[in-house]
């Protein structure tokens, strides 16, 4: 395997003006990755700053529930600023101050990165800006507001879809421009050779930790692992310390939004097919013209036309599985864990609740599977309210 | 010898850059036609595409107006077989790697060659990607035109000079299309660096909206490439397109300063 690919997935499809700074981002992360000094100052960062290891949590009433296997939550959620993407954005931010980069860019759809980004880029005195689609913006009013605080400028970008999608290309058009005193903190596990390598080692923290808790709880390994996907790097992360241990179920869970059927989705694997998006090969929704479309779902960290390249090689080699839940589904997922273990999850990770509600009622009582619940649901509490629904009893 | 060898021969080349269906497809095929009568030497015909990552605000519009009207690669290559016979000039493709993956390289190889597509340029395919691609648009006759930015490396030129062909696009600046700041300076070095590695003729784009900077840089380049400047003007005329056509030969005409 080529290594800036997973199969044929992967690839750096970018304007050439860019490679120069893929290939200097790639020899820093090599070097860096193997620093003692490095390695100590990020472990230290994710122990103090981030309140790292995060808690393998038995839900014990949300188990009775569904009278399914044992399950257990990954409290990503627990994490400084509420998700797993904290554990990224410090890495690349360590990363960048090493290679002497004064200004940090990114973007953002639900705000989780955008605010993890701006919450490192503080704690290292860097400047940095963050694009986020129009119409997120007026989701994710209280992580643009915290943005703010935290210094960073947030760009509103205007083109398109106004979503996470548009954001990333002026992200890129950004880091064209700016590309010598500039780095680009790619979010998920997307984007040209190398970021989806870089976003998974920083991720596989969740994975590593996963598995020496569940071995001290129970013994042994779980049966399955249920992630939510939108670009995949809370599932990549995961999934990743697990993909030699062939028993565990690997099992990726994609918004469907409106319904499949609809068209109003943002299953990529599921429904999409081979493009070059964002500067690699994967699973992208697209047209019959080869056009990108506008994916959509309730949580605004899912609505994404693509994904890793790395989950479209273990959805071909059938090493994780991919299905999808609707954003109906994900509401009662997050309505039922709230009510039954006083935990408010992410609407990201509402899809993976949910998934494991669908399934557990026919699985053995004997099995466990294991949910990232990659962030909590805070950011989601006012949209959650718009809806009117009634609380359930 | 081919059409696009042809044209750099004897002389500098004024290569024009059009969004193919902005305003809409007929008017894409007059300006095309407009642009060969006023002595562009290579026009580039820009398929349009939902994610323009080279590409400035005016293109990107230009783009998604294109698209709205229903422009596909399959009705571009329908108006270019139209007309293809009234064009005397080479026509080069440009556009991103998606749509030609989503097309299908074979029935985009044989329907570039029926078109008479004379090159292709695709912005975010670099030479290290997809390395049978370019392969075998150069064995079915069409030029793999690539890019070189100011930021490439000696060792990147030498490789791109193996798989170039008809000529090198050289990126005036860090940036995207129409940036008005463009081009950078030391272009004098820029042309001579590149040329110590790549043996063609160097087209130099990105920013380059004035007789004036064409006559900054014409000494160095073998030919100027203009896009977003000619865009807006189809822009600001698309509801008189006479108006349209006399303001692009007054343009073109302004540019052609050799």
């Amino acid at each position: 395997m080529k290594k800036a690919y997973f199969g044929q997935y992967g690839g750096r499809y970018v304007p050439e003006t860019l490679i120069p700074a893929l290939e200097e981002l790639e020899e820093a992360y090599e070097k860096y990755s193997k620093d003692p000094d490095f390695i100590d100052e990020y472990q230290g960062l994710l122990k103090d700053y981030c309140g790292r290891p995060t808690p393998l949590y038995f839900a014990e009433r949300f188990t009775e529930y569904l009278k399914g296997p044992k399950i257990y939550l990954k409290r990503e959620d627990l994490n400084h600023t509420g998700a797993h993407k904290i554990n990224n954005a410090l890495g690349q931010v360590l990363l960048a101050k090493r290679m002497n980069k004064k200004r940090i860019i990114a973007e953002t759809g639900a705000g989780q990165h955008g605010v993890a980004t701006a919450t490192a880029a503080a704690r290292f005195g860097l400047e940095c800006i963050v694009y986020m689609g129009a119409e997120d913006i007026r989701r994710q009013a209280l992580n643009v507001y915290k943005m703010r605080m935290l210094g960073a400028k947030v760009v509103p970008v205007y083109s398109g879809s106004q979503t996470l999608k548009e954001a990333i290309n002026e992200a890129i058009r950004d880091w064209v421009t700016n590309v010598e005193n500039t780095h680009y903190v790619i979010g998920s596990v997307v984007g040209p050779h190398p970021y989806p390598k870089i976003v998974r080692d920083f991720q596989r923290i969740i994975g590593d930790e996963a598995k020496i808790q569940i071995l001290e709880k129970e013994g042994r390994l779980p049966d399955y692992i249920v992630a939510c996907v939108g670009g995949g790097s809370n599932a990549m992360g995961i999934f990743y310390p697990f993909i030699e241990d062939k028993d565990v179920e690997l099992i990726g869970v994609e918004a469907a939004g409106k319904g499949l059927e609809t068209g109003q989705h943002a299953a990529s694997l599921t429904t999409g097919k081979v493009g070059v998006l964002h500067g690699s090969k994967s699973y992208v929704l697209q047209d019959e013209d080869g056009q990108i479309q506008l994916a959509y779902s309730i949580s605004a960290g899912l609505d994404y036309p693509g994904v890793g390249p790395e989950h479209s090689y273990l959805h071909d080699e059938k090493r994780a599985q991919y299905v999808s839940i609707t954003d109906e589904e994900a509401l009662k997922g997050f309505e039922l864990l709230t009510k039954l273990e006083g935990i408010i999850p992410a609407f990201e990770s509402s899809h993976a609740i949910a998934y494991a509600m669908k399934i557990s009622p026919s699985l053995d009582k004997d099995k466990i599977m294991l949910i990232n619940l990659s962030g909590r649901g805070d950011k989601d509490v006012d949209s959650y309210r718009e809806l009117n629904r009634e609380v359930i009893e | 010898m081919n059409k696009i060898n042809e044209v750099f021969k004897n002389n500098k080349a004024l290569i024009i850059y059009v969004t193919a269906g902005d305003p809409s497809l007929e008017a894409t095929k007059e300006i095309i036609l407009e642009l060969n009568k006023d002595g562009v030497d290579i026009i580039e015909v820009g398929i349009p595409f939902s994610d323009p990552l080279a590409d400035g605000p005016i293109i990107q519009r230009a783009s998604q107006k294109a698209l709205k009207n229903g422009v596909t690669l399959k009705k571009i290559f329908e108006t270019l077989d139209e007309i293809k016979e009234n064009i005397t000039c080479p026509l080069v493709l440009m556009g991103y790697y998606n749509s030609i993956l989503n097309y299908g390289i074979d029935n985009f190889i044989t329907d570039a060659g029926n078109t008479g597509i004379s090159g292709v340029i695709i912005p975010d395919l670099p030479f290290d990607e997809e390395e049978e691609f370019y392969a075998k648009i150069k064995e079915n006759g069409i030029d793999p035109i690539l890019l070189v930015a100011p930021n490439t490396s000696e060792e990147r030129l030498k490789e791109i000079s193996k798989v170039c062909s008809g000529f090198l696009y050289c990126v005036s600046i860090m940036g995207v299309t129409g940036d008005s700041q463009a081009p950078i300076e030391h272009l004098k070095e820029y042309s001579q660096r590149v040329r110590k590695y790549i043996d063609l003729p160097l087209a130099i784009g990105f920013g380059i909206d004035s007789p004036e900077k064409v006559k900054n840089i014409i000494d160095y380049f073998d030919g100027i490439i203009v896009g977003s400047a000619l865009v807006k003007i189809i822009d600001e005329n698309s509801d008189d397109k006479a108006k349209m056509l006399k303001e692009i030969k007054s343009f073109i005409k302004s540019l052609k300063i050799w």
